[in-house]
């Protein structure tokens, strides 16, 4: 009986790990991407990517079935990221950045929205790369991950009001970006 | 609703974010105003801009394979008990009473370890950053008030007139994917940290009050009405401990 249940046990560990690798694997490239973005450095990029894997497959007891398994390891590695060095500094939240400020004006047409059109992935890239990791975070799980605002909360571990405020914050600092970036290309 | 309600809309319209009903009568309300449709596109094609551009980095294949070796490893690495029914059936229970207990210690020192190394890094990496806290304060009514709403609890910052110690400020700290409130305190030139998180969250097998040395730094822990706390810094021990007891006495 009792060696039933251990090997029991064995046997739904390693089915366990098994559908970890299922789960995981395929946000592998997404993860990546996203891991990248946040420390704007290939070898960071790496060693995150894998101490993430680490740690979400040490905590895999801990996931709920049923609950979004995205967020959860989206989470981790914001958190593993947030802890490094690189993260530290960054995470640093200047005054400007703080959630509570009035809101924005509502966007309306401007030149520089139809500006963007015209804008090359280069220098979108670019701008995404120097906004503040706070708003670079939200604005990519939702236009590249195509995140819900919840989904989104989930993994910032912030309210969905936030999740709101700091996108809107994102694309218009995101914007007005690009737009300096093609006023000053354009002679 | 008025042509600026509708505008100011867009976004959460384009993410899939309104209710059904609010995004049917935007829909009609795209269809009759032309101004606000032109918008939607620019918004549409921004959007489509940023997802096409959000997808600049792609790993070294290499890396992914390391990945996927390292969790399958992770499964071959665990103990066969396949060839067990070739035991006599007492033999295996007194294997497997004492593999437990041997098992359950390594286990428990194994993540303990691992703990006290976490936040032996995360004290680290508070004394080389050059902004080691968020909210720079003295003021334990200032700090308190910091945490409300970024941690999923409260806790209490003792009264330090009287005593040798200062408080430098706080920050949000995350140990094991858990938030929790990391309060820098300074005595002398010595800073130390104390970290505070949801016993739940962190489930430790420390005992109830524990102290111990990890790589030159000293660290208290205890738990106290939900929560973990852990003192972790390079002063004396014993400052350890009177600073430990000032915030087991916070009210």
């Amino acid at each position: 009986m009792r060696r039933s249940l251990v090997y029991s046990m064995c046997v739904a560990e390693e089915r366990s790990a098994a559908v970890f690798e299922q789960l995981a694997m395929p946000l592998f490239d997404r993860l990546y991407n996203f891991a990248h973005w946040l420390s704007q450095n290939r070898d960071e990029a790496d060693d995150l990517v894998q101490e993430t894997y680490a740690k979400a497959l040490k905590g895999f007891s801990s996931f709920e079935p049923g609950t979004n398994f995205k967020a959860w390891i989206f989470r981790i590695l914001r958190n593993t990221f947030l802890n490094s060095r690189t993260g530290l500094n960054a995470a640093t939240v200047p005054l400007e950045l703080q959630d509570d400020d009035p809101a924005l004006p509502v966007e309306s047409a401007t030149p520089e929205t139809i500006l963007i059109d015209r804008a090359s992935q280069r220098v979108v890239q670019e701008a995404i790369g120097e906004l503040p990791v706070l708003y670079r975070e939200v604005l990519l799980l939702c236009e590249v991950e195509e995140m819900s605002y919840q989904e989104i909360a989930a993994s910032l571990a912030i309210p969905v009001g936030t999740v709101m405020s700091r996108l809107s914050r994102a694309r218009r600092r995101l914007r007005e970006s690009v737009q300096k970036k093609l006023q000053r290309s354009t002679p | 609703m008025s042509h600026e309600s509708w505008t100011g809309k867009l976004d959460a319209y384009l993410d899939g974010e309104l209710e059904s009903a609010e995004m049917q009568e935007l829909d009609r309300h795209l269809r009759e105003c032309p101004e606000c449709a032109a918008e939607s596109l620019r918004r549409l094609q921004w959007k489509r801009s940023v997802h096409v551009a959000g997808q600049r980095y792609a790993a070294d294949p290499a890396l992914r394979e390391r990945v996927r070796k390292n969790i399958s490893r992770g499964r071959s690495t665990r103990v066969s008990w396949r060839w067990w029914p070739a035991f006599a059936a007492p033999m295996v229970v007194l294997l497997l009473l004492a593999g437990a207990a041997v098992l359950q210690q390594n286990t428990r020192r194994v993540r303990n370890n691992q703990i006290v190394s976490e936040l032996t890094d995360l004290h680290v990496g508070t004394l080389a950053s050059a902004t080691p806290v968020d909210v720079v304060s003295t003021d334990r009514h200032t700090v308190k008030p910091w945490f409300e709403g970024k941690i999923p609890f409260s806790f209490n910052v003792p009264e330090l007139q009287g005593s040798p110690f200062e408080l430098v400020g706080g920050r949000v700290s995350y140990l094991e994917q858990s938030p929790g409130a990391e309060l820098i305190f300074r005595i002398r030139k010595h800073q130390i940290s104390v970290f505070i998180y949801q016993e739940r969250s962190v489930p430790t097998d420390f005992p109830a009050v524990q102290s111990m040395d990890a790589r030159s730094f000293h660290l208290e822990t205890w738990k106290q009405g939900g929560l973990r706390y852990f003192v972790i810094g390079d002063a004396s021990p014993e400052d350890l401990r009177a600073l430990s007891d000032l915030l087991k006495n916070a009210k």
